[in-house]
């Protein structure tokens, strides 16, 4: 079975590598371009673990084939963070412990933050409803909607300053 | 001992620092078991059996060995045929033999995905080619998925050898019944008859799996020299070489294993899987070999906690006095003997003061998966019975649910049904936490219902080491060997920061493997933060013993004329009015010169962990056309002895809550008439996601435990405990239908109150 060749831009910086036809975006990701923070979880698309942002549209990359990514936009966790500093999102996830083994943290924070560039006001409802697709075992999802909700408030007002 | 109540006021713990780890989970930089690599790793995958019960006539790898790329290929033939021996090592003992039949299965397989074989291969499609080329010959044999056809006389029997313990007499013939618990107190039979009022149920539930979303995984390598390095996700890194050196037949000290981060246990990491069987494959193949379980294979053959049948009878007087239960259980063990049903019997009714009970479990083996620890083992199970039945009494009686459990409330001096006698426990405090809270006042809806529940674990101490290192700056450096699953490595910090006087951003805990730290027991039994802590606590307290002697040796007089205070010698010493005092900092910089490093370990057997009581209310409403529960509020209060990190503490209740919650209405293991697990995937297998849920309320009571130098109690098991009763009795307040069995799915509620005349 012959390789394809895929270039794409991962978190900014333009990427190729060679897979097979029936390797997934995440194992791409994570074995060919070294960004573990993907995680899989389920490989069928039900727990978010793995979730990336594919040309502004939040995926499970265990549902993308790495192919398909060919000539497109991926943002993942490991660019979340600018220029030594967290996003507000990673902050308030700290300050609210709202993680505690952190495998699906991931996958939240990156859903959480498709989130908020679609709606930077969203009611708990909303927030609930948005993160259905990220299961998390550890928190009861409680400080995850606080901190979510949270970081929310912090970026309108840094969008719309006094 | 250190006494609690004399200690100064506290600076760090009770505070909400930052996790250490946290910077690297929310940037994806932790690494998990699967997110690590070795040179020349190859991918390891295993064959599993598809039948539930069947005899293995044989199997033929030539063909998988000839493919091309495939390095490895190994079956039972491949491991030491084991006697049975007990091992300590776990949460609770495990029987060698079996442990290593469950890993790869030898004559027979005894559930749905059971390992018969396993390949290493240079990539994942290569290896997948093998397994489909593996050919064995099965010879399947009648299976038994629950545990009343396991009972039954002419059952089909799983083991030959196995024989029921527990009776007076050993029975002639090897049944499914692998042993008997009982216990009792006073007269049973003459309380019940003597009763001015009688309750009684049977209730019923399913398997359900831990349902951390960290599939199992490793990388381990069998070097050329025989020293082995095993890289991988558990509860107990040390757990994972005495169980890989036993089923490998290889001594302890030729096995190296690191915790990686772990994503999830809530028990099921408390044994290995694919450990041995990688090292087993990396010695034929004379490579690493990495393994990730999928999601499939995580359901079928990992896991999960019992299914149950059970049956209580409470006898009481008129005005809420219990003189007499009657407890029966009955405990899918899965295939090879150990349910949790022995916890389940002492736990059964830890929370009651009953002057006569008989308590009775039975351990009955089935195909289906072995069972592994859940959360407060067996707990969650007895008290849906129990708690279901006193709700029943309460409701008959026309008492207050929480008013019959204050009634009946064990206390400080009570001797517990299991035994020993209470000390310094907050259930008292607890359920006036409830009674008093606005949550169990507030007015409720239409087809809505408020529940209350209560539960208890034991909580464990152990045995832990812990080393406290000092750096050349200051710094502080705290290793131990005991997995973070939950955050334990903020609360190691604050308990070396608080004991040494320093802010907490000055010390640094790490989990060490197995060659860099003594001994420890693996991270269950809610017993990290107690008993490692205390050996944390205690290697701090070396250290400042040795600072001051430092400190002593700098100014020239004796050790007694130094204190140590928030992290600063100070002399004592009147005839040395120039002694200026000496930061830690300042001490570690001149350690070369006034004994070398400042460093200490201490390894203990930690004991009078203090046990946990919780009480839970719950508000449901019912949607009498579609039979959906939905939980509205929910408000947890526990007694924690006393919060290290109160944020992690409340992380503990709720996610325990959450997992409750998942038991009550959704979660179960569905088979089909063959025996195959019908769900073994997150989409028909339905945990809690979000929109699921309410923020869960918690209240933290906090009696502290003097054996503790802060008073901590074990915290994250006992919130599991409550909820699938007090879901369930606040379903049976908001229709009038008490359901004995879970789930209460959508379709299971509406039958009930089909069958109820509504």
């Amino acid at each position: 079975m012959s390789k394809h060749h895929v270039t794409a831009t991962v978190n900014g910086d333009p990427v190729e590598f060679l897979v097979s036809p029936r390797t997934t975006l995440l194992d791409a990701l994570r074995d060919e371009l070294g960004l573990t923070g993907a995680k899989e979880g389920c490989g069928s698309g039900d727990c978010g673990a793995c979730s990336v942002i594919l040309d502004g549209r939040l995926v499970c990359a265990c549902l993308v084939l790495a192919p398909e990514a060919e000539g497109h936009r991926i943002e993942t966790i490991e660019g979340m963070a600018r220029d030594g500093h967290l996003h507000p999102l990673q902050q308030k996830f700290l300050e609210h412990a709202a993680l505690q083994c952190g495998f699906c943290t991931p996958g939240v924070l990156v859903a959480a933050k498709a989130l908020l560039d679609e709606n930077p006001d969203p009611t708990e409802t909303e927030v609930r409803y948005y993160l259905a697709g990220n299961l998390c075992r550890c928190t009861g999802y409680d400080k995850i909607i606080r901190a979510v909700m949270d970081a929310a408030a912090e970026l309108r007002q840094v969008r719309t300053p006094a | 001992m250190s006494d609690t109540l004399e200690r100064p006021a506290l600076n760090v713990v009770g505070t909400r620092p930052v996790r250490p780890d946290g910077a690297d989970k929310v940037t994806g930089r932790a690494a998990y078991a699967a997110d690590h690599s070795m040179p020349g790793q190859l991918v390891g995958r295993i064959l599993r059996s598809p039948h539930a019960h069947a005899r293995i006539l044989s199997i033929d790898t030539a063909k998988a060995r000839a493919l091309p790329g495939v390095k490895a290929v190994v079956t039972a033939a491949d491991f030491p045929d084991l006697a049975s021996e007990i091992l300590e090592g776990g949460e609770q003992a495990s029987n060698t033999r079996d442990l290593s039949l469950n890993v790869m299965a030898r004559d027979k397989v005894l559930y749905d995905g059971h390992a018969v074989a396993a390949v290493a291969a240079i990539s994942p499609e290569i290896a997948d080619e093998a397994l489909s080329r593996i050919k064995v010959t099965y010879q399947t044999l009648p299976h038994i998925l629950d545990v009343t056809t396991a009972m039954a006389p002419d059952a089909p029997v799983l083991h030959d050898h196995l024989f029921t313990e527990g009776l007076a007499e050993r029975p002639a013939t090897p049944s499914n019944v692998a042993r008997r618990h009982h216990s009792a107190r006073g007269d049973l039979q003459a309380a019940l008859a003597a009763a001015d009022v009688t309750v009684e149920g049977r209730y019923v539930t399913q398997a359900v799996h831990q349902g951390y979303i960290e599939p199992h995984a490793c990388v381990a390598n069998w070097g050329a020299d025989g020293q082995c390095d095993v890289w991988s996700s558990s509860q107990g890194h040390f757990m994972v070489r005495a169980y890989c050196a036993k089923i490998l037949g290889i001594e302890a000290s030729a096995v190296r294993a690191t915790p990686a981060e772990i994503g999830g246990g809530f028990g099921g990491k408390t044994t290995v899987y694919l450990e041995p069987v990688a090292l087993a494959l990396s010695r034929v193949a004379g490579r690493p070999v990495k393994m990730v379980m999928t999601r499939d294979e995580v359901f079928r053959a990992t896991g999960p906690t019992s299914g149950a049948v059970m049956s209580v009878r409470l006898g009481a007087t008129r005005d809420g006095v219990i003189t007499a239960a009657d407890v029966e259980l009955t405990f899918q063990a899965g295939a090879f003997p150990g349910s949790p049903v022995g916890a389940a019997c002492m736990t059964a009714l830890a929370c009651y003061d009953i002057p006569n009970f008989q308590v009775v479990g039975w351990d009955v083996v089935t195909n289906t998966p072995k069972v592994a620890a859940y959360r407060a083992p067996g707990a969650p199970i007895v008290a849906f019975a129990v708690e279901s039945a006193l709700d029943d009494l309460a409701h008959k009686l026309e008492i207050d649910p929480i008013s019959l459990r204050e009634r009946n409330a064990v206390k400080d001096g009570t001797k517990a049904s299991y035994g020993p006698t209470y000390q310094n426990i907050g259930y008292s405090e607890t359920l006036a936490a409830i009674r008093d809270s606005e949550h169990y006042k507030a007015p409720l809806g239409k087809n809505q219902g408020r529940g209350v529940a209560v539960g208890f674990w034991f909580n464990i101490g152990g045995e832990s080491t812990a080393a406290v290192h000092v750096n050349e700056d200051g710094t502080v450096v705290v290793v131990t060997g005991s997995p973070d699953i939950g955050g334990s490595r903020a609360s190691m910090a604050m308990m070396a920061a608080e004991t040494l006087g320093v802010p907490v951003s000055r010390v640094h805990p790490i989990v060490a493997d197995t060659a860099s730290i003594g001994y420890s027991m693996l991270t269950g039994g809610s017993r990290t933060t107690f008993a490692t802590g205390m050996a944390v606590v205690q290697a701090a307290e070396q250290v400042i013993e040795s600072l001051k002697t430092r400190a002593a040796k700098l100014w020239d007089v004796a050790a007694d004329k130094v204190a140590w205070k928030e992290g600063v010698a100070t002399c004592l010493d009147p005839t040395k009015p120039d002694a200026k005092p000496f930061t830690l900092a300042a001490l570690a910089a001149q350690s070369g010169r006034t004994g070398g490093p400042i460093s200490a370990q201490v390894a203990l057997n930690a004991q009078g962990a203090g046990p946990g009581f919780g009480v839970h209310v719950c508000d449901v409403e019912v949607d009498p056309e579609t039979g959906q529960v939905t939980v509205l509020r929910y408000t947890a209060a526990q007694d924690v002895g006393r919060a290290i990190h109160p944020a992690y503490v409340e992380g503990q209740i709720q996610g325990g809550v959450a997992q409750g919650i998942g038991w009550a209405l959704n979660e179960a293991y569905v088979f089909d008439r063959e025996g195959r697990m019908e769900n073994p995937g997150f989409l028909d297998y339905r945990m809690p996601v979000a929109s699921d849920l309410p923020m869960i309320d918690t209240i933290m009571v906090e009696v502290p435990n003097p054996r503790h130098p802060f008073g901590a109690k074990g915290v994250g098991e006992v919130p599991i405990v409550p909820p699938l009763a007090a879901v369930a009795n606040a379903v049976r307040a908001a229709t009038g239908v008490r359901i004995a069995e879970l789930p209460l799915s959508p379709p299971a509620v509406l039958a009930a109150l089909e069958a109820g005349g509504r």
